[in-house]
C-alpha cells in the first residue's frame, strides 16, 4: 500500500472540485499505454463509510471491555477487528494482478451517448468479485470474474460536439468482500470515440444532381434502364449485387443502369453558404444518411478534401469521419 | 439463501443465548417481526407505516420498562438492544441500514459475554461471527457470485487469518484498569454466600455445584476437619434470620498464630460481594483488603472478576484474646421473651456447670446423643424456630445446627457468633488443586472462652461427623442428595467432571483472568521491558505488521489449485512446447489458425496437433464434460 500523502492525493482527485478537475487537465499524465496490469502501487485502500462506523463501533465494543474487564469481549473486539485488517488485504487483492485494456468503442452521432469499453482480463487461478467501474459522473457495470476469464464493462458519456471523444481517465473499485474498506485504481487508457457531427433534424430534399455534359434526360428516368453489369465492390449496397449471375458462378457483379452515372449526387460544402461551418457539417450529415438510405451513389466535397462518388457502408463511414474530423 | 435469510438466521443466532434472561414476550416478538420482514421480501405483505413502527417500539420499550422498572443497566439495556434489532427489520430498506443491522448483530455477541464466558459460551461466539460474516460479504458480492458454501468458505478463511491476529492483540494489548463505575446489576445473577442466614439459605446454596473457589496448596494440604473457608461473620439474630446489621468497631483481633504455615493460592469466583475466604487463620491479607474485628476480610471492591492471591495461613491459633464489653453484649444479645423452652434448657445448664467450656460441651452432647438429624429437607419451624428446632422437629442443616447453638450459648451467657463459610473441598487428582463448590458451604459457630480466646465450635459436626471429615455427599441420605451431588458415584463421569474443571480452571486463570496483572507477570517472563504499555505496544505493533505481511504474502503466492483450470493448463503446457520451436501462439489468434499455421510450419506434427487441438476445442466450447485426462495425457506425450 502506497503512502499516506498519495492516498490523500488521490482522495482529492477522486473528488474533484472546480480547482483540482483544473488542475487534473493541466497535470493529466500521458495515458497509459494500453494494457495496464494493475499492481501494488496503483491501488489504494480506504475505509468505506460502513467501515468508519464499523471502526467506531470496535472502539466502543473496546471502551466496554476495557470497562467490564471482560476477556472474552476483548476477544470479539480483537476478532472482529482482525477481520477488518484482514479484509482490506482480501479487498485489495480482488484487483490485483488484473489486466486493464481498452475496449472498443463505435462511432456516435453528437448527442448521442458515446459508449466506452473496458475490458478486464483475469490471468490467475482467482475469481474476483463485484470490480464496478465510475468515471466522472458516469458509473459503469459490476461485475465478477471468473478465473482465467475476460469479461468488458462499459460506460456512457454524452457525446456533446463532434470529434474524437477522449474517454476521461475512470476508476475501477471494489468494496469486497466485507464492504468495510474500498480499494480502487485510477487508470487513464487512450480510449477515443468518433463522433459524427449531429444530423440536421428536418429532412430537406438531397441536392440535385448535377448534370454531366451533354446529357438531356431528367434524373430519375433512366433509372429503370437496365444496361449491364459491372463489378461489384466492397461497400456498395447488396441490394445492387446481381444474384442471378453470381449464381451462375460469374462472381460478383453489380447491376449498371442507363443513367446511373448523371444520378450521382454530390454533398457540397460550397452550396450551404450563409450557414455557419457547423450547421454546414450537420446539414452535410444528415444528407449523407438520407443518401445512404435511399441507395444514391453521393460524392462530398469539403473545402479541404473530396470523396468521389460511391455508396455502401464503407463510403458512408468515410464520408461521415471526414465531417466529423472536419477541421480539427 | 438470499441476503434477507442470511441476515435473519445471523440475527437468530445472536439473539439466541440472550431469550433465557429476557421478558418471554421478547422471543416471539422477534419471530414474528422476522417473519413480516420475510413477508415484505416475497411481496405477500407492505411495510408496517410510520404510526404502526411507532406504537410498536413505544410499547415495547414500555412492555421492558414494566419488566424491569428501568430501561438502564445490563438486562434492561439488552433487552431494549434486542428489541430495536428487532424493529429495526421493519425499516431497513438500504444496503447501509443492513450493514448497521449486522454490526448490531455482532454487538449483541459482545453482550452476551456480560452474562457467561464459559468455553461453550466462546465456541458459540466464533460460530456467530463466521455466519454473521458471510452474511457480510453477501452485501458487497452484489452479483450473487457466492454461493452457500463459498461464501462460507470465503468468511472461515477470513476468520482463520484474522485469528493470529486476534492473538497477537489479545496478548500484548495493554490492559487497563477500570474506567468508570459499572451499573448496578453488572454483574448480578451470581449464586454464592449471602450476608445474612436464614433457615432454608445455605440448603438452597448446597444443591449448586458452581466452583466458589479453587486453592492450590504449596505442600501437603491440611485434612479435610481443618479446612474450614472463614466467611462472612454474622453477630444479630432477630428470631429468624442471622445477620450483621452494622460491622463491629475496631481494629482487627489480637492473633497469635501457632505452628507452621500452610502456603496456598486461592482464585476465587467473582460472587459480587466484598468478603474474600481464606483458610482458618490468614497470616497476612491478600492485597487491597483489611480484617474486620471479627476476623472477616473484606476486599475494598465487590469481587466482580476472578480474584487470585496467595496466603499463609496456620490452622492452630488463639483469636481474640481479650473481649471488649461492647463486644461481649453484642455476642450476648437475643431477641427478648422469644423461645422459652430454649432458655429455660440454657439456663439450666449455666446453673449445673461451673464454667463455659462445661456448657459448650452440654450443648454438643445434646445434639450427639439426642435424636437429631443432618438433612436437607427439614420441617419448617414455628414463630418460636428455636423451641420447635430443638424440641420438636430435631431435623435440620448446618445453619439450623449453628443457630441453635449460638442461641443457646448466649442464653447461657456464654459469648457466641455464627460463622459462614466453606468447609472441606475436594482435591482434583489430574491438577493438583482443591476444588471448593457451593455444596460445600456451611456454617458454625464461635465461642469467646476465657483464656483460650474464639474458639470454632461445629456443631454439624456432633450431629454428622462425616459431613466434616468425608464432604457433603457422604453426610446426607443418598435420596436427599442433589442431583450434581448424586452423579458423583459414578467414576467414569467423575473423571469427565474433573477434566472438565481442570480445562475451565486453565481457561479461568489464563483466558478469563488475563488483565493488568497477569499480564504483566505473563510478559515479564519473556523480557522485561514487556512488562510496560510502551513495551507491549512496540511488540504489537511489530508482530501485527509481520503478520500482516506474511498474510499478504502468502495470499500473493498461494495459487490455489481448485482455482486452475485443468484444460486450459494443458492447453497452455502445448503452447508453451511449441513456443519453444519458434511456434508462438498470437494473443488474437484462435486456436484453430494456431494449429494450422503450426501444421503448416511443422508437417510432422501436423497429426498430434490437429489432434490436441481438436481435443481442447471440444472440451472448451463442446458440451462433453470428459476428455480432460486424454487432452493432458496428449500434451504430455508432445514433445516438438
Amino acid at each position: 500500500m502506497a503512502g499516506l500523502a498519495q492516498h490523500m492525493a488521490t482522495r482529492l482527485a477522486s473528488r474533484p472540485s472546480r480547482a483540482t478537475a483544473f488542475l487534473r487537465q493541466v497535470l493529466r499524465p500521458a495515458p497509459d499505454a494500453a494494457p495496464v496490469t494493475l499492481t501494488q502501487r496503483r491501488i489504494y485502500v480506504l475505509p468505506t463509510r460502513p467501515g468508519l462506523i464499523f471502526a467506531v463501533m470496535l472502539g466502543v465494543m473496546l471502551l466496554g471491555s476495557i470497562n467490564y474487564a471482560n476477556s472474552m469481549g476483548f476477544v470479539l473486539t480483537f476478532l472482529l477487528g482482525s477481520l477488518a485488517v484482514v479484509s482490506i488485504l482480501h479487498t485489495w487483492r480482488n484487483l490485483a494482478k488484473l489486466t486493464v485494456r481498452a475496449g472498443r468503442s463505435t462511432p456516435v452521432f453528437a448527442g448521442q451517448d458515446a459508449r466506452f469499453e473496458v475490458c478486464l482480463d483475469n490471468a490467475g487461478p482467482l475469481s474476483r468479485h463485484a470490480i464496478g467501474l465510475k468515471a466522472g459522473d458516469a458509473v459503469g457495470d459490476v461485475v465478477d470474474l471468473a478465473p482465467h476469464a475476460s469479461i468488458c464493462l462499459g460506460f456512457a458519456l454524452p457525446a456533446t460536439a463532434r470529434g474524437l471523444l477522449q474517454a476521461p481517465s475512470f476508476t475501477l473499485f471494489t468494496t469486497f468482500p466485507l464492504g468495510l474498506f474500498r480499494a480502487w485504481t485510477h487508470l487513464d487508457l487512450d480510449m477515443r470515440c468518433l463522433v459524427y457531427p449531429h444530423p440536421a433534424p428536418e429532412a430537406l430534399p438531397l441536392p440535385v444532381a448535377r448534370a454531366e455534359a451533354g446529357s438531356g434526360r431528367s434524373h430519375g428516368e433512366g433509372h429503370e434502364d437496365f444496361a449491364g453489369l459491372r463489378t461489384w465492390h466492397v461497400g456498395e449496397s447488396l441490394r445492387q449485387v446481381a444474384w442471378k449471375a453470381v449464381a451462375r458462378e460469374q462472381g460478383m457483379l453489380a447491376k449498371q443502369f442507363a443513367g446511373e452515372a448523371q444520378q450521382d449526387v454530390w454533398l457540397d460544402w460550397d452550396a450551404l453558404a450563409g450557414l455557419d461551418a457547423e450547421a454546414r457539417l450537420s446539414r452535410l450529415t444528415r444528407w449523407v444518411l438520407d443518401a445512404d438510405a435511399a441507395g444514391q451513389r453521393y460524392g462530398l466535397r469539403l473545402p479541404d478534401r473530396t470523396l468521389a462518388p460511391g455508396a455502401g457502408e464503407d463510403h458512408r463511414r468515410q464520408c461521415l469521419e471526414a465531417l466529423a474530423l472536419f477541421g480539427r | 439463501m438470499n441476503n434477507l435469510t442470511w441476515l435473519l438466521a445471523s440475527l437468530a443466532l445472536a439473539i439466541g443465548p440472550h431469550l433465557g434472561h429476557m421478558p418471554l414476550w421478547v422471543g416471539p416478538l422477534c419471530a414474528a417481526l422476522g417473519l413480516w420482514r420475510l413477508m415484505v421480501e416475497r411481496g405477500r405483505t407492505k411495510f408496517p407505516n410510520k404510526a404502526l413502527l411507532f406504537l410498536l417500539t413505544a410499547a415495547a420499550a414500555g412492555g421492558i420498562l414494566l419488566h424491569y422498572h428501568t430501561l438502564l443497566g445490563r438486562d434492561a439495556g439488552v433487552a431494549l438492544l434486542v428489541v430495536m434489532i428487532a424493529l429495526k427489520l421493519m425499516e431497513m430498506k438500504t444496503s447501509r441500514d443492513t450493514l448497521v443491522e449486522i454490526f448490531l448483530a455482532y454487538f449483541l455477541v459482545i453482550t452476551g459475554f456480560l452474562y457467561s464466558q464459559s468455553i461453550p459460551m466462546a465456541l458459540y461466539l466464533f460460530v456467530v461471527v463466521w455466519v454473521t460474516t458471510a452474511t457480510m460479504i453477501g452485501y458487497s458480492d452484489v452479483n450473487r457470485g457466492l454461493a452457500v458454501r463459498p461464501r462460507l468458505r470465503l468468511a472461515g478463511t477470513l476468520l482463520i487469518q484474522a485469528i493470529p491476529l486476534m492473538l497477537v492483540l489479545f496478548v500484548l494489548f495493554p490492559r487497563v484498569p477500570q474506567l468508570w463505575a459499572l451499573p448496578k446489576d453488572a454483574h448480578a445473577g451470581v449464586t454464592g454466600l449471602s450476608d445474612s442466614m436464614s433457615p432454608g439459605a445455605i440448603s438452597r446454596l448446597i444443591q449448586s455445584d458452581a466452583v466458589a473457589f479453587r486453592v492450590q496448596f504449596d505442600g501437603a494440604p491440611p485434612p479435610s476437619n481443618q479446612r474450614y473457608w472463614r466467611g462472612p461473620v454474622l453477630w444479630d439474630y432477630d428470631g429468624r434470620t442471622w445477620s450483621t446489621r452494622t460491622p463491629p468497631d475496631g481494629k482487627a483481633p489480637q492473633v497469635e498464630l501457632l505452628g507452621a504455615p500452610l502456603r496456598y493460592a486461592l482464585t476465587l469466583e467473582p460472587h459480587n460481594q466484598r468478603w474474600l475466604f481464606a483458610l482458618e487463620l490468614p497470616a497476612a491479607l491478600p492485597p487491597d483488603s483489611r480484617a474486620r474485628a471479627d476476623m472477616q476480610i473484606v476486599s475494598r471492591n465487590p469481587v466482580q472478576n476472578r480474584l487470585r492471591y496467595a496466603l499463609a495461613s496456620h490452622t492452630n491459633f488463639r483469636l481474640g484474646a481479650e473481649l471488649h464489653d461492647a463486644e461481649r453484649q453484642r455476642a450476648l444479645r437475643l431477641p427478648p421473651q422469644s423461645n422459652p423452652r430454649t432458655r429455660e434448657l440454657a439456663a439450666r445448664w449455666r446453673d449445673s456447670n461451673s464454667g463455659d467450656a462445661a456448657v459448650v460441651d452440654e450443648a454438643l452432647r445434646l445434639f450427639r446423643n439426642q435424636n437429631f438429624f443432618y438433612t436437607l429437607r427439614p420441617p419448617l419451624l414455628g414463630t418460636q424456630a428455636m423451641d420447635d428446632f430443638l424440641f420438636n422437629t430435631r431435623r435440620g442443616f448446618c445453619e439450623h445446627y449453628a443457630g441453635a447453638f449460638v442461641f443457646l450459648m448466649r442464653a447461657a451467657s456464654v459469648p457466641a457468633r455464627v460463622v459462614t463459610g466453606y468447609q472441606g473441598g475436594a482435591p482434583n487428582p489430574l491438577g493438583d488443586y482443591f476444588i471448593v463448590r457451593q455444596s460445600d458451604a456451611h456454617a458454625w459457630a464461635e465461642v469467646w472462652l476465657a483464656g483460650r480466646g474464639w474458639v470454632r465450635v461445629d456443631p454439624t459436626a456432633a450431629v454428622s461427623p462425616d459431613r466434616i471429615e468425608s464432604g457433603i455427599a457422604a453426610a446426607l441420605p443418598t435420596a436427599e442428595l442433589p442431583l450434581a451431588l448424586a452423579q458423583l458415584d459414578v467414576a467414569w463421569l467423575q473423571r469427565v467432571r474433573l477434566s472438565w474443571d481442570l480445562v475451565n480452571n486453565h481457561w479461568n486463570q489464563w483466558v478469563l483472568g488475563y488483565g493488568h496483572e497477569r499480564q504483566r507477570s505473563f510478559l515479564a517472563r519473556f523480557h522485561a521491558a514487556l512488562a510496560s504499555w510502551q513495551g507491549m505496544t512496540i511488540a504489537l505493533v511489530s508482530a501485527v505488521a509481520m503478520l500482516l505481511l506474511g498474510i499478504a504474502l502468502w495470499m500473493l503466492w498461494h495459487v490455489p489449485r481448485r482455482g486452475v483450470d485443468p484444460v486450459q493448463a494443458a492447453y497452455a503446457r502445448f503452447c508453451a512446447r511449441l513456443a519453444r520451436r519458434g511456434i508462438t501462439r498470437a494473443s488474437n489468434e484462435g486456436p484453430a489458425d494456431f494449429a494450422r499455421r503450426g501444421a503448416e510450419a511443422r508437417p510432422d506434427l501436423a497429426e498430434a496437433i490437429g489432434r490436441i487441438t481438436d481435443l481442447y476445442v471440444r472440451l472448451r466450447y463442446g458440451p462433453e464434460p470428459a476428455g480432460v485426462e486424454m487432452l493432458r495425457r496428449a500434451v504430455r506425450g508432445f514433445h516438438p
